[in-house]
């Protein structure tokens, strides 16, 4: 899409098929709901900060999940938590997208093993698009589970509606 | 600036001989047995006593003695203006866990103890406001306690694996 | 749980601030009773983020295991954290830790309290709407950051003190690279200042809001800036100094009540950045006495096992007076380990000075006493 509007400056009409002009226009616009509950939090913070510009893609934060396009479930989540996650992702409207970041959220983290009150990783009450792995996982990480969510996007369709189960996840 | 020895020899002058014991273990700091009736007066009197003057509850624990069966509270205080230190404990049995509350002398006890009640299942006479802290209010068994045996299910979500 | 009540004042309204909110600082629930915009009354709920800390203490066989688990208490000063709980062990064990080690361990605690200070700070800035100052606060924490991470690999948890010791030396560069530091960080005080601390803005929402008096703090078993905002001069590192405090000459900065009542949120918040300066000073009188010579694991023992006994150490965290009570009964793994956090202390307290504000102000409460939800819920 980058050099076409040089080749045809005499007229300004570029023919594109409709999904990709709405993937494209959707996936660099990624508007994520600030969700941090623990450690990587902080680092989703610093993601945001100067150094590792989430801006250069297009994603800022949103506090409701009614404005949000993508969820990062950044942190340990309890059970305390975890009705509370379910109603905030049923609030996010479709298309939807979770990241999951960190080990806690993952797969339960270092707490996997005697952690009687936490919740052994964020799937098992909402689906997850993208894992991100690390303790935390460095802001360079994130950036890669946002590009590779991206990808995921460019290979959507609004023609068929895909059910919710069939979503397989990537890891990063 | 009182000693340990020093700080229960003053206070068996006012409370009689034999209540209070001073032990220590093979390392560590020592401290004094209290039993649990008294433990709110004795409070308010090193709270209060011009020669005590215990202003601050740094810390409250609560334990859980599998072999003696027993479960223990364990306050720290300190002194902002004479500069001293000294370590209470005192030990229920677990059928009849019932300690006094010290929330009245010291506001930071609210708290502390509602997270003994949470963790080991101690119960404070006369607090405001026993409920869980930290765990949800539906949460069966008291975490800590060597014995316990962790839930299967939390409201329809899986806890183990 | 649902409760019915029959005489309710009809103009009270009972609103949640929930547990996902962008300025609670993380997971906390607040309920207030609302008579309009004015709080009438704020209970917290907190749990959100109980991660078992102390069972876990518990379970692992070995004492030095716990350390990884206290660095995620408090994620945003971790160090402070990890040299608390060794410092509880070493005086169990009665072990002497080489002076490398300790010149190393205050440097390092020492960095940490300012990283911390600008998170603390930026944060802050941001619940009230001020956007810069989170981002400059951010780009000096990047630079502390970096010395961490060529020391001890990690940006953010890192696992590097041991009982007795640390678990290696620093890179070589590490004089080098936090003298530079210092000589770049000092002007961004002032900058600081200036974006922030005097701003018209910033004073007219923080001053005269939060007001705690000194006797309902010290009851309240607060410390470090919240009671130091308040007017009490108290400081663990001069009022009972552990490591190697007591050779560094530096003040502790109190709240004055210079821009509305004493212990106020503004004097909170300026305690905090004159502590950064403060901060500095040590660094400097470290780094010039630091031993070149020294092994940082000889003291490491090879297998703790304590013999029965129990003990309660306090150091000073940046968010306040952090305390380890650790009982050991002659086994390799610990028989109780409790964490007396300070923030959880604090937010104990916030009923208490929060009647009749505004839920603005509740906000700029919340953000001056500081509080991280880890420790809070260990």
């Amino acid at each position: 899409m980058g050099m076409l509007d040089k080749k045809y400056h005499d007229s300004n009409i570029i023919i594109v098929g409709l999904e990709s002009a709405l993937n494209w226009a959707r996936k660099n616009s990624l508007w994520y709901e600030q969700f941090g509950l623990a450690c990587c939090a902080i680092e989703m913070m610093a993601t945001a900060a100067s150094r590792y510009d989430f801006d250069r893609f297009g994603i800022i934060p949103r506090s409701s999940p009614r404005q949000a396009d993508v969820m990062i479930v950044a942190g340990t989540v309890t059970m305390k938590m975890a009705s509370r996650i379910e109603r905030l992702y049923e609030q996010m409207s479709e298309p939807r997208y979770v990241i999951s970041m960190g080990s806690c959220s993952n797969c339960g983290g270092p707490y996997w093993e005697h952690g009687y009150h936490v919740l052994k990783g964020v799937d098992k009450v909402i689906p997850v698009d993208v894992y991100v792995p690390g303790c935390p996982p460095r802001p360079e990480a994130l950036l890669e589970g946002f590009l590779k969510l991206q990808e995921k996007i460019t290979g959507e369709t609004i023609i068929v509606k895909k059910n919710e189960a069939d979503k397989k996840p990537e890891t990063a | 600036m009182k000693k340990p020895e020093e700080i229960l020899e003053y206070l068996n002058q006012k409370f009689g001989e034999d209540q209070l014991t001073l032990e220590r273990g093979d390392i560590g700091e020592p401290w004094i047995l209290v039993p649990a009736s008294m433990i709110r007066d004795l409070s308010k009197f090193l709270r209060d006593d011009s020669e005590l003057r215990f202003d601050m509850l740094m810390c409250l624990s609560g334990l859980h003695y599998l072999k003696e069966e027993e479960l223990g509270v364990v306050y720290h205080l300190h002194s902002t203006k004479l500069d001293h230190y000294v370590t209470l404990k005192v030990r229920v049995p677990v059928e009849e866990p019932e300690v006094p509350s010290v929330e009245s002398i010291w506001k930071t006890a609210d708290w502390h103890e509602r997270e003994a009640w949470d963790m080991v299942g101690v119960v404070f006479d006369k607090h405001p406001n026993l409920k869980r802290i930290l765990l949800p209010d539906d949460w069966i068994g008291h975490p800590l306690r060597k014995d316990y045996v962790q839930q299967e299910f939390y409201q329809g979500i899986p806890t183990g694996e | 749980m649902v409760e019915i009540l029959d005489n309710i004042d009809q103009r009270e309204m009972v609103i949640n601030m929930g547990p996902q909110h962008p300025s609670t600082h993380g997971v906390l629930r607040l309920e207030l009773v609302l008579d309009g915009e004015i709080i009438k009354k704020v209970t917290p709920n907190i749990g959100y983020l109980h991660r078992c800390f102390e069972k876990y203490a518990e379970q692992m066989d070995d004492y030095s295991k716990v350390i990884p688990y206290t660095d995620r208490m408090d994620y945003v000063s971790a160090i402070n954290q990890e040299h608390g709980y060794v410092l509880a062990m070493e005086r169990l064990l009665e072990i002497d830790v080489p002076e490398r080690v300790e010149y190393i361990r205050v440097i390092m605690a020492e960095l940490q309290r300012i990283a911390s200070h600008l998170l603390g700070i930026g944060a802050f800035g941001l619940d009230l709407g001020a956007f810069t100052p989170f981002l400059y606060c951010f780009t000096e924490r990047e630079k502390i950051l970096d010395i961490f991470e060529r020391t001890t690999g990690a940006r953010l948890l890192y696992n590097y003190m041991a009982v007795g010791g640390l678990m290696k030396d620093v890179h070589p560069e590490f004089k080098t690279d936090t003298a530079d530091f210092l000589k770049t960080f000092r002007p961004k005080i002032k900058e600081l200042n200036d974006l922030l601390s005097y701003n018209d803005i910033f004073i007219k929402r923080t001053a005269n809001i939060g007001v705690l008096p000194k006797q309902v703090a010290i009851n309240y078993g607060a410390s470090g800036p919240v009671l130091r905002g308040s007017g009490v001069q108290w400081d663990l590192r001069k009022n009972d100094p552990y490591s190697i405090y007591e050779k560094f000459d530096f003040e502790i900065p109190v709240g004055m009540g210079e821009m509305g009542t004493l212990g106020d949120c503004w004097d909170r918040y300026i305690v905090r950045v004159r502590e950064m300066e403060q901060s500095l000073r040590i660094i400097e009188q470290a780094l010039d006495g630091l031993p070149e010579e020294g092994d940082v694991t000889e003291a490491v023992p090879k297998r703790i096992r304590p013999k029965n006994g129990s003990i309660y150490t306090r150091s000073e965290s940046p968010r306040g007076e952090l305390g380890y009570y650790i009982e050991s009964n002659n086994s390799a793994s610990p028989y109780r380990v409790k964490a007396r956090a300070p923030s959880f202390v604090h937010l104990g307290m916030l009923p208490a000075i929060s009647k009749g504000s505004l839920i603005a102000d509740l906000v700029a409460i919340v953000g001056s006493i500081d509080i991280v939800l880890g420790e809070v819920d260990r």
